[in-house]
């Protein structure tokens, strides 16, 4: 059993549900899983084959397969939610990988506005769906593809690209 | 001093060999098999107006036309990542299966590492270590970005890596991309042989030998481990893998490579090797206008 505060240099695998909840405040697996489901529509079955790790208080981490908890190592799987806040958000990258599952709260993008999403703009856009956090999804090579994650409030979509993963695109003409 | 000329007694053309060191080179692209298949990132290149050329013996691997090559759609969304040609090598020959537990020893910045988590279909479990906390960052950066989620990254000295957090004993396979004198990426850093020196191949060569030898020990008998450099000097390669050979519980395999090799090198500056090194592979810059390298494959026990 790991201790009851959270440690920087270690990760602690996510309880089960609540009941087995050690550490206050930590997010619980079933939690995961309901908010990927309530919000974004991704079927709780794509997370079947993964555990569910937190590093640091609020930083939550998806690795496909299962290691002894706890972890000493500098990373395990993928960073992809953060729970610090009242709103949950997903990382670019965890959108990356699992929006493509998603039925609910994307939001498509035309090529133009694609483009300055990943430059990191804020830019209005047409949506009349949920406020909050959304996917930013594009066309791309005939499917949609998911760009990452937007904070839409007050009719913008705030891109959440962060600074190291934005880019200045070359021109498709 | 000119470094490569100590080389002209192992090098059939060494002309070609010469004047190929001299070339820069192409810029390649993997493409991800995480987050896509050939054809749609090829799709979304054609889309985009970058020209590209196939790789003729690796199906995932695209020469690009273009300078900007992150600038692509394809980059951003890691469906592309940047690597040396000669240098997705390794991962190939290692080929770990999914549900296979892979031991990168010196694995930053990611390049074979994530391709390795690739081969095994995102299904192993790939822990991939350096010693270097801040190439660490730029390895954990590009398997975000490429959408692995089966690594585990560490920072730790390979030489006396301990299995202890983990709750397995042994690997099935293990990679060993050796830090080296890097003399094979004169391509791409024409400054590469600047600072090169026999004392640094002499203290890199017992770094090196001790990474393999710690390799062999954490992999299970009938296990794998793969050994590569980016050099030509007979002293890390060759002289490595022999020393293990005699040391540790393990031999040397053939492996099957589409691309040109030559052999491992017998006999250095009147040192004799084990005659299995011939089963390892060197790669000229002129024989497929690449980097210089160097891979073995080694099993381990029985
Ligand atoms: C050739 S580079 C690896 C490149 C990497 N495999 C890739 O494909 O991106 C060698 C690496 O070995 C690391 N290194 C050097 N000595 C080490 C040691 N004793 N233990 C672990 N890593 C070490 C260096 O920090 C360096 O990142």
């Amino acid at each position: 059993m790991s201790d009851r505060t959270n440690d920087g240099s270690q990760l602690d695998r996510l309880p089960a549900t609540a009941d087995e909840r050690v550490v206050e405040g930590r997010a619980t697996r079933q939690e995961v899983l309901d908010f990927w489901d309530e919000r974004y529509a991704v079927a709780p079955e794509i997370f079947e084959n993964y555990s569910f790790w937190e590093k640091g208080g609020g930083k939550l981490w998806a690795f496909r397969g299962a290691v002894a908890s706890p972890l000493e190592a500098e990373a395990l799987g993928m960073t992809f939610l953060r729970t610090r806040q009242e709103h949950w958000k997903p990382t670019t990258n965890a959108v990356q990988r699992f929006g493509r599952h998603a039925e609910k709260n994307v939001v498509e993008l035309a090529d133009a506005e694609a483009r300055r999403f990943v430059a990191g703009e804020d830019q209005p856009i047409d949506w009349d769906g949920d406020w909050g956090y959304l996917i930013a999804a594009h066309d791309l090579a005939g499917e949609r593809e998911p760009l990452g994650v937007g904070l839409f409030i007050d009719g913008e979509l705030r891109s959440q690209v962060p600074k190291g993963r934005r880019r200045e695109l070359i021109d498709g003409e | 001093m000119d470094v490569l000329e100590r080389y002209e007694s192992l090098v059939d053309d060494f002309s070609a060999f010469r004047a190929a060191c001299e070339r820069p080179l192409p810029s390649v692209v993997r493409v991800n098999g995480i987050k896509a298949t050939p054809e749609r990132a090829m799709d979304a290149l054609d889309d985009e107006g970058v020209e590209y050329e196939p790789v003729e013996w690796h199906p995932g691997l695209l020469r690009l036309d273009s300078t900007s090559p992150g600038r692509t759609w394809g980059a951003y969304h890691g469906w592309l990542h940047g690597q040396e040609e000669v240098s997705t090598l390794p991962a190939l020959v290692c080929d770990p299966d999914p549900g296979e537990r892979v031991w990168a020893a010196c694995a930053a910045p990611g390049g074979k590492a994530t391709q390795l988590a690739a081969l095994a279909g995102d299904e192993g479990t790939i822990v991939a270590n350096d010693r270097s906390l801040g190439r660490l960052s730029a390895l954990r950066f590009n398997a975000e970005r490429l959408g692995v989620t089966s690594m585990a990254v560490t920072n730790r000295d390979a030489r006396n890596y301990s299995l202890k957090p983990f709750d397995f004993d042994a690997f099935d396979r293990a990679l060993v991309d050796a830090p080296c004198s890097c003399e094979g990426t004169i391509r791409k850093n024409p400054d590469a042989l600047d600072e090169w020196s026999l004392e640094y191949i002499d203290s890199i060569a017992a770094t090196q030998e001790s990474i393999l030898r710690r390799a062999v020990q954490a992999t299970r008998s009938g296990g794998s481990v793969v050994y590569s450099t980016c050099t030509f000097a007979p002293e890390e390669n060759e002289a490595v893998l022999d020393s293990v050979l005699s040391a540790e519980d393990c031999r040397l395999v053939e492996f099957s490579c589409d691309l040109e090799t030559r052999p491992g090198v017998t006999e250095w500056q009147g040192e004799a090797f084990d005659e299995s090194v011939r089963k390892a592979k060197r790669i000229y810059p002129h024989l497929n206008d690449t980097g210089g390298f160097f891979c073995a494959k080694v099993e381990v026990g029985g």
